[in-house]
């Protein structure tokens, strides 16, 4: 399988198999290796000027959290105040709310949310009929193209106040319905429900190859020793599921302070900030929305530091595991 | 649709199905029944609100008036929504925006793609470790949101389209699926090529395109599907506009926001077309369903490729 390669890798892995070995690269002159691959290099010019401008230039932008930065001075013009942007952020309520929000979020959307790809695949990978299981697979995994307006739209139009939900139960005798669309201490279920509905049809396809792999002749051996299918399942199935299920909760752990700022943006209104509140839309609503650019760019600076170290130490512990990671050791 | 889903309580008849391997047990009627039942909840979930939603928008005012909301059982069928929307105003306009940009963006990111794929694609060649990491830095780390805007804007791209299109046009994600694919299938007949004497750019469009349609096909879903369902660089870079507005951000204002439009003719209540009035709900659920439809429409044709394309990416990722 192709992994994403680093270049650390490639120089492990040196030529790929089935092709004659090169000479080694250094024994070229330079000059000459620049003109034979100056097209290969003219190739990548479009999306490194890209890059360069619109991923990197923000990253030098980030001085702007060691300023008070205003707009009409700019970066050359406006007063270094140090560390002032980080001591106010640390010390701020709101964002430290912010912080331990995310945390419970993202924690109670993983719990519920990583089982639900891992059932759906069992339940369709014992499916006997073809047809039947691509229907299923293709309609579960629609969802995942729809944007979080679209979803979040949908599940208004469901269960929210004038739903489908609701006007039924009015219709029904009850009088005063539950609306889980803007109740601040549901939120955390909402969101999750929200997750599985968009995203657990799509994460299953990779459980599904998973599942594929596991040996058939494994099941006929346990059956004819007399194992039932819940045997069978919790000494064939899950093992064979045990892998690819640690390296995508790892990986997981390292988006823990990124996730879902759309879903949370968009029904920032609706249920407030008490409930919805992540680093991310704090990070927004600080710097765009208030216009504090400076303050709003330490909370994205301070984001991006821990999640970048957080992403490492996942593939880190990935590497642990014997898995690949993001990236090859 | 249906008649698939009947095909589930026969398989779990007495009579043994001849698809079910030897060595499995025939399963209870019980546990079949709850089988069967689990697959229809969850198919039901995902279609009811979809088949809803479409109802609706083709609903006359007086159908929603009975049914007091969405529409389940149809009484009065109808395609003023759908009139009033072609006949122009914000969502006709921003039917095409969306479309505009979805098209222009797709095509400006797979040419960035492949040609940044290609190009790393070469074990060994100049540079190809340093542009690797420059562009794989990218990933780990940017610099946020707020930064992303002053550079935009400095660069005049404020209420710009651009800005909808060239922040997010290269996903080096996208890049490395590409370039890995690249170098793990293609790589033989490329260097036999290149000893016969093709140079760069033959090879890329004779010989590598030709041979990777499938991840070209999925890959350029994934970035049309981006560009289509991009809402919050709307909302960062042209939030005032509404005219010019794409349809994401479109049924965000006017229905998950539940907004009016301003001179639109779209302004809430009493909706007209000719002497017939359209119930703004139907015309709500008509901005969904127009905003469903082109992913609808893409789906089954790259569907198949799927498994190969999640395979190449999302275990990676």
């Amino acid at each position: 399988m192709p992994a994403l390669t680093t270049p650390a890798a490639a120089r492990q892995t040196g030529t790929p198999p089935g092709t004659q070995p090169r000479p080694a690269p250094r024994k070229i002159p330079w000059r000459a290796r620049l003109r034979r691959d100056r097209v290969l290099i003219l190739m990548t010019v479009p999306a490194l000027a890209l890059l360069g401008v619109f991923g990197y230039t923000p990253m030098l932008g980030l001085v702007m959290a060691f300023q008070d930065y205003d707009l009409y001075d700019g970066f050359a013009h406006s007063p270094w105040v140090g560390l002032a942007n980080f001591q106010q952020l640390l010390t701020d309520p709101s964002f430290w709310h912010a912080f331990w929000n995310t945390l419970e979020l993202f924690s109670v959307q993983l719990v519920l949310f990583f089982p639900a790809p891992i059932a759906l695949a069992i339940l369709l990978d014992s499916l006997l009929s073809r047809r039947l299981r691509s229907f299923i697979q293709g309609v579960v995994t629609l969802p995942h193209f729809f944007s979080w307006v679209m979803v979040i739209t949908i599940f208004q139009q469901m269960l929210g106040g004038t739903g489908l939900l609701d006007t039924f139960l009015r219709q029904h005798g009850v009088t005063n319905p539950f609306n889980i669309m803007v109740d601040p201490s549901t939120f955390k279920f909402l969101v999750s429900s929200q997750l599985i509905w968009k995203e657990a049809g799509w994460s299953m396809i990779v459980y599904l190859a998973a599942l594929a792999a596991i040996s058939p002749s494994l099941y006929e051996a346990a059956a004819v020793d007399g194992a039932g299918w819940a045997r069978r399942l919790r000494h064939i199935t899950l093992p064979g599921l045990k892998g690819i299920t640690i390296l995508l909760l790892i990986l997981n752990l390292g988006y823990a302070l990124t996730f879902g700022f759309e879903q949370m943006l968009i029904q920032r209104g609706a249920v407030g900030p008490g409930a919805s509140e992540v680093i991310t839309t704090f990070s927004y609503e600080f710097g765009i929305v208030q216009g504090n650019f400076s303050y709003g760019a330490a909370a994205g600076l301070f984001l991006g530091v821990t999640s970048l170290i957080l992403i490492l130490a996942a593939n880190k512990v990935a590497h642990l595991f014997g898995e690949d990671g993001l990236y090859r050791r | 649709m249906a008649t698939t889903i009947e095909v589930a309580p026969a398989a779990g008849a007495r009579r043994r199905n001849p698809k079910r391997p030897i060595w499995q047990e025939q399963p209870s009627a019980a546990g079949q029944g709850a089988k069967t039942g689990t697959i229809l909840v969850i198919l039901a979930l995902i279609l009811i609100p979809m088949y809803s939603i479409v109802l609706t928008s083709f609903s006359t005012q007086g159908s929603v008036n009975i049914a007091g909301g969405l529409v389940i059982v149809p009484h009065g069928l109808t395609l003023n929504a759908y009139k009033l929307i072609i006949g122009g105003g914000v969502v006709g306009r921003a039917l095409i925006i969306s479309l505009a940009i979805t098209t222009v963006g797709t095509a400006v990111s797979m040419v960035v793609t492949v040609l940044a794929a290609y190009g790393l694609s070469r074990q060994g060649s100049f540079g190809h470790n340093t542009i690797l990491w420059l562009m794989l830095i990218t990933m780990f780390f940017n610099g946020g949101i707020i930064p992303l805007f002053l550079v935009v804007s400095a660069l005049g791209g404020y209420d710009q389209y651009w800005a909808l299109i060239l922040p997010s046009a290269v996903s080096v994600f996208n890049i490395i699926v590409m370039r890995a694919f690249f170098t793990n299938t293609a790589s033989d007949i490329i260097e036999s090529a290149r000893i016969d004497g093709a140079g760069d750019w033959t090879i890329l469009r004779r010989i590598v395109l030709p041979m990777s349609k499938a991840v070209t096909a999925v890959i350029a879903l994934f970035y049309a599907v981006g560009y289509w369902n991009s809402w919050f660089n709307v909302l960062l870079f042209m939030p005032a506009d509404s005219v010019r507005w794409p349809l994401q951000m479109v049924m965000y204002d006017y229905v998950t926001e539940g907004m009016t439009m301003p001179g639109s003719g779209t302004t809430g209540i009493g909706q007209y077309v000719g002497s017939q009035q359209i119930a703004p709900l139907s015309l709500q659920m008509a901005v969904v369903a127009l905003t469903v439809v082109p992913v609808l429409i893409a789906y089954p044709f790259v569907q198949k490729h799927f498994t190969k394309g999640v395979l190449l990416g999302a275990i990676k990722g």
